[in-house]
Formats: structure tokens, sequence, C-alpha cells
């Protein structure tokens, strides 16, 4: 082996466990907890710097460096030499790779610490795994090869632990052994990144060079770098401010995550203190509610608490039956968190799927799942050169500011005051899966000063007057499956009927209303989101209105059935075999749309999602049009 | 609230809050879970969460043991103490085509673990209906579970696709899920053997015995120290069991489990034997040994 394997005193001391176990185990009782992330690529020696510290702290077992040292000669890039990057590299496939593609999580410890690290890869395509790592990381290891300098990825890396709020930075030139340890080319590389840190907000890092393969200024300082005035790398983790200890001193907040009710006598709310210090006999708020009570007790297994702070997993009991349940934030009375409905946000989307501006998602946020919008990004930022770019969505690993609706308002703060309670993730309500991570910056005061008008006039006087009850004749289906015939039928029946309705037809609206928008998939959702506000407003004109559109997303058609009141929203699936409709073609599209000269067509090159349980479903195979109404109306009007 | 001097919590102090917290999300979101309990000192640490998390309530959820009826007797004996001591209902599940055909360690080798453990997990999960499980796994223990998620996914045939996790930020988890989908949840994902040592000895929960040393009747096999544990052991010629010193540092089924010589009767001692060893953990359970990447594999299939 070539590597040097220096001991420092920070790490595990043989004597004292052998001598004292007793001594030792009271001692590493106390040790405080650190998560950091390493950033960089495989070239720039990040997993053999792991490799390293585990290996320098004994959490490398005979039997792992046994595996290891076959496998480093096996598919090792170190020659005979241990190739520490092969401890770190998790998966098989990644391994036979050479590269690490996902965030992984490792484990070593100090007299002083416990650590966990995230490992995290450099490729741009995996921004989202970085974000992962980063968002639990008190601190960020930014990698970089002596030999490059400040490349395109270190820029890349800076800005998104910055984004996710990691204030301590460490400036890691790495592989100094391989410049000779030239002072000069590591002070040069500092000012560089100096100058680059500052210009999109970075405070301060602590730069330093180390070997990762050689051990220098790891867990002592090195001979090497005489010049070097700081500490080596191992005693700044040990020493560096922890974000937990920070959040004790802001004011009390709490999500409730589960109401404990084991009996009529006892009623707690059990979360995880995001942040400040809570006491008996202290006067909080529940948002958003506003309610207040008095903490009376705090309760664990082993006895009540008189204080609990940041950190700690509690269930709290109070003084009044006050309402307060699971997403609720429990705050300090004359200090909560703020309440809105509409945000302002920066997103980074994590899936294969583009953002959908418009299309409802749930957004969950401290404890509480909401159903949110997020409207088409402000702008998006190219993380390799933090440019602001012009954008309609947010594609796999893009970055965006947007804003944000929820359909409800929701505590919360911004992120840079409270992470817990300004870090979101957006999900996907089909799929269920995770989209996209955000960070609120504020809320938007416009919402506050829109006010609904009330009007005399209500919505029952209007139905009153028409002796009927509004409703949404929703048809949905593929082009030429028959909607605007079949809609138009039944509209003449209810007319003959003396029942006042309004159809809104595809076709015609996007003459007028929607002329401004195309048939990609966001402009197809707004399409559907106006039609449905227009209803909307028909139905409390009390009007029974029929629309025919494809609408062929199942989420938006979903959208459009929350926004009207309950029953009134009638869902008909005209279905129609993709073949019948193609062979029928009436205005001659899907010709057009085979041949390529029309995009985005339903049925050919864009997806239909038929419903799953409408109100009414009609097989055209088997009914015709006038069968088809008859059925409707029947329905209707029993 | 503010100005009040910090108090530094401590690395296990932080990992029992991080531990509750995965707890009380998942009981809140999901509609059915479990826990499975091996009766191993991570599922001593697991139950020792539940209670302090759900704490004046019972935790809500049963215990599940995936018997392979190969387990050591004084695991039996603790398993039955805990689930009475807990409040909690106990869930005992055998594979019943494993019984029929009379699967057992010495003829059969894997398809001992996958009948028993794999499928039989399986079958439990489906029968009872849960959609979300608790196990005891951590990510220090071998290579592939360092990027597995705290809450993993699994399809409705029980199979983990490792490149289709979803991302967990912050203590943000994301329980929703399809129709027949299942979760497995780990919530000491993140303590290390020396971890949940410090804790057993710091909270005094009760652990099997045989993880400290004392006599017990041993042979040698294929490099490993077997216990006789009972009858149904079958002695190859030649073999004589002697008596040693011996205790284990993981727990399974008793034919397949390999102990190490010792003297340490101590949590104390225990844990200073472990730092001052230089095996890892796993070494001493035969199903690690084929390949690197033969967890993974399992993992894939099924195996929890």
């Amino acid at each position: 082996m070539s590597v040097s394997t220096t001991q420092s005193s920070s790490y595990q001391t043989d004597a004292l466990i052998a001598s004292d176990i007793d001594a030792y185990l009271e001692a590493h009782q106390h040790k405080s907890l650190l998560r950091f992330i390493t950033c960089g690529s495989v070239d720039d020696g990040k997993s053999t710097l792991i490799g390293r510290l585990l290996y320098d702290s004994k959490m490398i077992f005979e039997d792992q460096l046994a595996a290891l040292e076959a496998d480093s000669k096996k598919v090792g890039t170190q020659g005979q030499n241990i190739d520490f990057a092969l401890l770190v590299d998790g998966l098989a496939a990644e391994r036979e790779q050479g590269i690490t593609i996902d965030v992984a999580y490792r484990f070593f410890a100090t007299e002083k610490r416990k650590f966990i690290v995230a490992d995290t890869p450099g490729h741009e395509q995996y921004t989202r795994n970085m974000v992962t790592g980063a968002s639990t990381a008190d601190l960020a290891v930014i990698l970089i090869d002596a030999r490059k300098g400040v490349l395109t990825q270190t820029r890349r890396h800076s800005y998104l632990a910055h984004l996710i709020g990691i204030r301590n930075i460490v400036l890691a030139v790495n592989k100094m052994d391989l410049i000779g340890y030239d002072q000069a080319k590591y002070e040069a590389i500092v000012a560089e990144y100096a100058q680059f840190a500052k210009s999109i907000g970075i405070k301060a890092f602590t730069p330093m060079p180390i070997s990762g393969f050689m051990g220098d200024n790891i867990t002592t300082k090195s001979e090497n770098t005489p010049w070097y005035e700081g500490i080596p790398l191992i005693q700044h983790l040990e020493t560096v401010a922890l974000d937990v200890t920070a959040d004790q001193q802001k004011p009390f907040r709490m999500p409730v995550q589960w109401v404990n009710r084991p009996n009529l006598d006892f009623r707690g709310f059990s979360g995880l203190i995001a942040s400040g210090t809570v006491r008996p006999g202290e006067t909080i708020r529940v948002l958003p509610s506003g309610k207040t009570s008095t903490i009376s007790r705090i309760v664990t297994i082993g006895g009540d608490l008189e204080q609990a702070v940041a950190g700690q997993s509690v269930t709290l009991c109070f003084a009044d039956e006050i309402d307060c349940s699971r997403g609720d934030v429990i705050c300090i009375a004359d200090a909560p968190a703020e309440v809105a409905d509409q945000f302002e946000a920066v997103m980074v989307w994590m899936a294969d799927e583009a953002l959908i501006p418009g299309r409802p998602y749930w957004l969950k946020l401290g404890t509480q799942t909401v159903t949110a919008t997020v409207q088409a990004p402000k702008y998006q930022v190219n993380v390799n050169t933090m440019e602001h770019m012009a954008a309609k969505t947010l594609e796999l690993n893009a970055i965006g500011v947007t804003n944000i609706a929820t359909d409800r308002p929701i505590p919360f703060e911004p992120y840079e005051a409270n992470r817990a309670l300004g870090g979101f993730i957006i999900i996907d309500k089909i799929t269920n899966a995770t989209v996209a991570a955000g960070m609120l910056h504020f809320a938007l005061r416009r919402s506050q000063n829109v006010h609904w008008q009330a009007l005399d006039i209500s919505r029952e006087t209007h139905a009153g007057l028409k002796n009927q009850k509004p409703a949404v004749l929703w048809f949905t289906g593929l082009s030429g499956a028959g909607k605007s015939t079949i809609a138009n039928l039944v509209e003449k029946k209810l007319v003959r009927m003396n029942r006042h309705t309004f159809l809104l037809d595809g076709d015609n609206v996007r003459h007028g209303l929607n002329k401004d928008l195309g048939f990609t998939q966001a402009d197809r959702i707004e399409n559907i989101r106006r039609v449905g506000e227009v209803a909307k407003l028909m139905t409390d004109a009390g009007l029974i209105v029929l629309t025919a559109f494809i609408s062929p997303f199942r989420s938006e058609r979903e959208m459009v059935r929350q926004m009207m009141a309950g029953g009134e929203f009638i869902e008909i699936h005209i279905d129609t075999p993709l073949a019948d409709a193609e062979a029928r073609d009436v205005k001659g599209l899907y010709k057009k749309a085979r041949s390529g000269a029309l995009k985005n067509f339903t049925g050919i090159d864009s997806p239909y999602e038929p419903p799953q349980a409408p109100e009414i479903h009609i097989d055209t195979t088997k009914l015709t049009p006038e069968q088809a109404a008859d059925i409707i109306i029947e329905r209707l009007i029993p | 609230m503010t100005g009040t001097a910090a108090t530094n919590l401590t690395h296990l102090q932080r990992l029992e809050s991080e531990s509750i917290h995965i707890m009380r999300e998942v009981v809140a979101e999901v509609e059915k879970p479990v826990m499975l309990y091996s009766v191993g000192k991570d599922s001593a640490v697991m139950l020792h969460l539940a209670r302090k998390a759900f704490y004046p309530s019972p935790p809500p959820f049963p215990l599940l043991h995936v018997d392979t009826t190969w387990k050591f007797k004084a695991m039996y004996e603790l398993r039955d103490r805990m689930a009475r001591e807990s409040g909690m209902e106990l869930l005992v599940y055998h594979n019943p085509e494993a019984a029929e055909r009379g699967i057992n360690p010495f003829d059969h080798g894997g398809l001992h673990t996958d009948m028993w453990k794999t499928e039989g997990l399986k079958q439990a999960l489906d029968k009872y209906g849960f959609d979300a499980a608790f196990g005891g796994a951590r990510r220090d223990e071998e290579k592939s579970r360092a990027k597995e998620r705290i809450f993993s996914f699994r399809s409705a045939n029980h199979r983990w696709d490792p490149k289709n996790q979803r991302p967990e930020l912050w203590n943000l988890y994301n329980a929703r899920k399809a129709k027949g989908e299942s979760i497995r949840v780990f919530p000491i994902s993140n303590w290390t053997e020396l971890d949940i040592w410090q804790y057993i000895h710091l909270e005094n929960i009760p652990i099997v015995p045989l993880y400290f040393a004392a006599k017990r009747p041993v042979v040698q096999r294929d490099g490993l120290t077997i216990m006789v544990d009972d009858e149904r052991f079958r002695l190859r010629p030649g073999e004589v069991p002697e008596m040693k010193s011996v205790r284990f540092r993981t727990l399974g089924c008793y034919p397949l489990t390999g102990a190490v010589e010792s003297e340490a009767t101590t949590l104390p001692q225990v844990i200073q034997e472990m730092l001052l060893t230089t095996t890892s953990e796993r070494q001493g359970r035969a199903i690690d040994h084929d390949q690197a990447a033969s967890m993974e594999k399992k993992k894939q299939e099924g195996y929890f």
C-alpha cells in the first residue's frame, strides 16, 4: 500500500477503548451530529476522499478491506494501489461503469462528532440528486481538482449548495500532490473562486489544500503545505456550527404530525420541533386558525420535560380544548408564522415529465398536503452561467422561479428564515411521483387585495327564476367521436322542454375567448381552465351548460369538477374506438396528423386519458346519436 | 424565546428524533402499517423507538414476525415477552408451502431463506393487506443499502426498482402510492452498528442474551462457528459439539448464523469488542458471502 495512513487524536483511540470502555462510552454519548455533502465529479477524487475519511476513522473492516483490495486489482483505476472510490460506489451497474449515479449516505465518527455524508454525483443531469443530498446538509465540501481549477461544474455545485441554503462551504482544492503542493497555484484557484462566490451571494467559504489520496490536511496538518495556515478538514468538520443550534434561537414552531388520543382524558399533539424552544406555561397560537392556548405539558415516556428544543420529537398538551390537527403549525403566540395561499418560489424540477403550468399537483410542506397549481416560470436559471432565461415550463433538472397558488391558506415562512416551513415537494396526482422540490420566497400580496364581492342576487335566485337545477354536461372523447353532434341533440331536446341552456363548443371557443392558445399540453390545460371558469359563471346564472371538448387529461377534468358545486358536474364519455374516429375523419384532421402536418393531435401523438368513472358512458359503436341523447336526458331529468 | 443558552442535542438524540418523526409520518399517511419484528438488536431499538413515538398510546400497529421455525429458542422467548410488555398485537407468519415441503437450512441452502423469509414476507403482507412495513435495515450494513431511501416503494409483486426511487428532500416523505403498491420504511436507516449498541446501553433496552458471551455447544462448519441450539441440528460424521464461550453479533436462523468466540458478558464489553474487532457484522451471515452484489439482487427480488 503506498497510501499514508496517518491517524490523528481526533479519531477513535484504541488505547482508551481497550483500557477503559466505560470512559470511552461516556465520552461518545455526548457527540453531536453533522450532516454534510461532498460535491465534485469522479475525476475530482470525491469518492477517494470519502473512502479516505471512512478508512481513517476505521469504518472499514478487514473483510471489507480484503474485498476492496481484490476489487481494486480487478476494476480499480489506481493500479495495484487501493482504490478508495470502490469502497463507496454501491449499486452493481454503477460499479461496472465506475460512476456514482445516485445519492448515497455514509457514516463515520470522530471523538467529537458523528458524521453523515451525502455522496452525490457531479454530472449535470443529476442536479436533482445533489439538491436532494444537500437538503439535509449543514455543510458542503466543494471539491476542485488542483490541476484544473474552477470549472463549470464547480460553479454549478456552489450555486446549488447556496440555493439550498447551506451556509458553511468548504472549498477543498484536491490532488495538491499532483501539482507539487504549489502555493501560488492554490492561491490563484482560491482567488478565482472567491470572486465567483461573491457574485452569487456566498458570503464566506473555507478553502483548504488537500490530497484525499495521500491524506494531506485531512486528519492532520500536512508537512507538504507549511504555508497553509488553516486547520485540517476533519478538525473543521468537528468544530463548525450546526444548523440545529441556530434553529433553537428562532421563534418556536412545530408542525403537527399526529394527534395522540389514547382515551378521552388525553389529547396530545406530536411533532418534530422545527425551530425555537418550548416550555410549559407558554402561550401558543395554532395556525392557520389563529386560536391560542397555553402549553400544559411536554410528554415523553420517560416523564414530562421542562423544556424542548428544535430538533426534538415531542408530544405537547394544551390547557384548552382548541381545534388542532395534522398539518397545523403550533407557534409561539406573539411571533407566529405567516399564512397565505399565493407565493413566489424557486423550484427544482426532478421528473422526466416536465412541469405543466396550471395543472393541479399535491404540495407537501411541513406536515400539510394541499392542492397547488404552478404558473409558467418567470424565468429559468442556467446553472452553469447563472443567467436568467425565458421558459414556458421546467424540465428535468431545471431550476426556475414561479408563482404558486394553493387551494387553501397554509402556514409558512420564507425558506431563508426557516427551512422546515419554507421547503416543499411537489407530487404528481396521477403517478404519485415526487416531481419537484421548492423553496418559498414570499407570499404574494395581490391575493389579499382582491376581495370577493358579495352579490344580492344569489345563484339560487337565478336558478329558481328559470325553474331548473343548473348543471354542466361535460362531453369528453376523441376528435370525431361525436361530442358536438350529441351535445347539439341534447341541447335541442332540453330547449323543447323549456330548459335554459348554453352549449360551449371547443372549436367555437377557440375562435374567440381562447384564440391566443395553441395545442401544447400547457395551452390545452389553460383552454380547459378557462372553459371551466366560464361554465361555472353560467351555472351561477342558473344555466344548464353543455361543453364539447376533447379535454384529454384526467387531471384537468378533475380540476373543473372541483370548481363546480357538488353534483353539478356530469362527465359524459363519448367512447369511440380510435380506428372508428379516424375512419370517419369528418374534418380531415387525422389524415393531417398522420402525415405529421398537425402536431400534438390527441390519439396520434398526444395521449387521451379516458375517464375512470364518468357519470355517463356512451358507447358509439352500440348507440345512435339520437339514442345517446335520450339516455343523457333521461339521466338529467328523470 | 430568544437568548436561551443552546441545548446541545447528542447524535443519539437526533437519530432518535428522526426515527420517531419517520414513524409518525407513516402512521399519519398510510392505511395499514405493520412493524417487521425479527427479534434482533435492530428490531429491539425500532420497537423501543415506536413505544416512545406514540406514548402514552401503544404503537398503533401490530408486530409481524416472519418466522422460519429455525430461530434460536432464546429469540422466541424474548419475542413473546416483548409483545406482552408493549401491549402490541404479535402476528407470527409461517409460509405454509415451506412448512409442508419441510424446507430447512440443512437440505435446501438458499431456498430456505428464499421460501421462509422472502416468500413468507410477501405472503404475510398480502394476507393481512399491510401497505407499509417498518424494517430495521441500516445504510451502514452493506453498500447497496447506502443508497436506499427511507421510504422504499415496492410494486404490487413486491419488487424493488433501484432506478425508480423517489427523491427524499429535507424531512418530507412522499407516502402516496397506487393501489397494490406498498412501502418498506426504514426508520433507523441513519444509525450505525455502534449507535445501536450505545443506544441499547443508554436506554437499557432488553435484547436476546445470545448477544452476550456464555458457554454454548458449538461445532465448526464451513468456516462458521455454529451453535447446536436444539435436537434438530444434524451433526456430520465426526462433528462433536464443544462447549465454548461464544456470542453472536447478528441473529438469524441458528444453523446459518456464525458465532464469535468471546468473553464479553456485559454491554460495554460487547461494544469494546465491536470497536476493536476487524470484521464487519454481516460476515456472520451466510447469506452475504456469495458475491458483492448479492444483497442487491435479493432485494430486487423482494428480500427485505
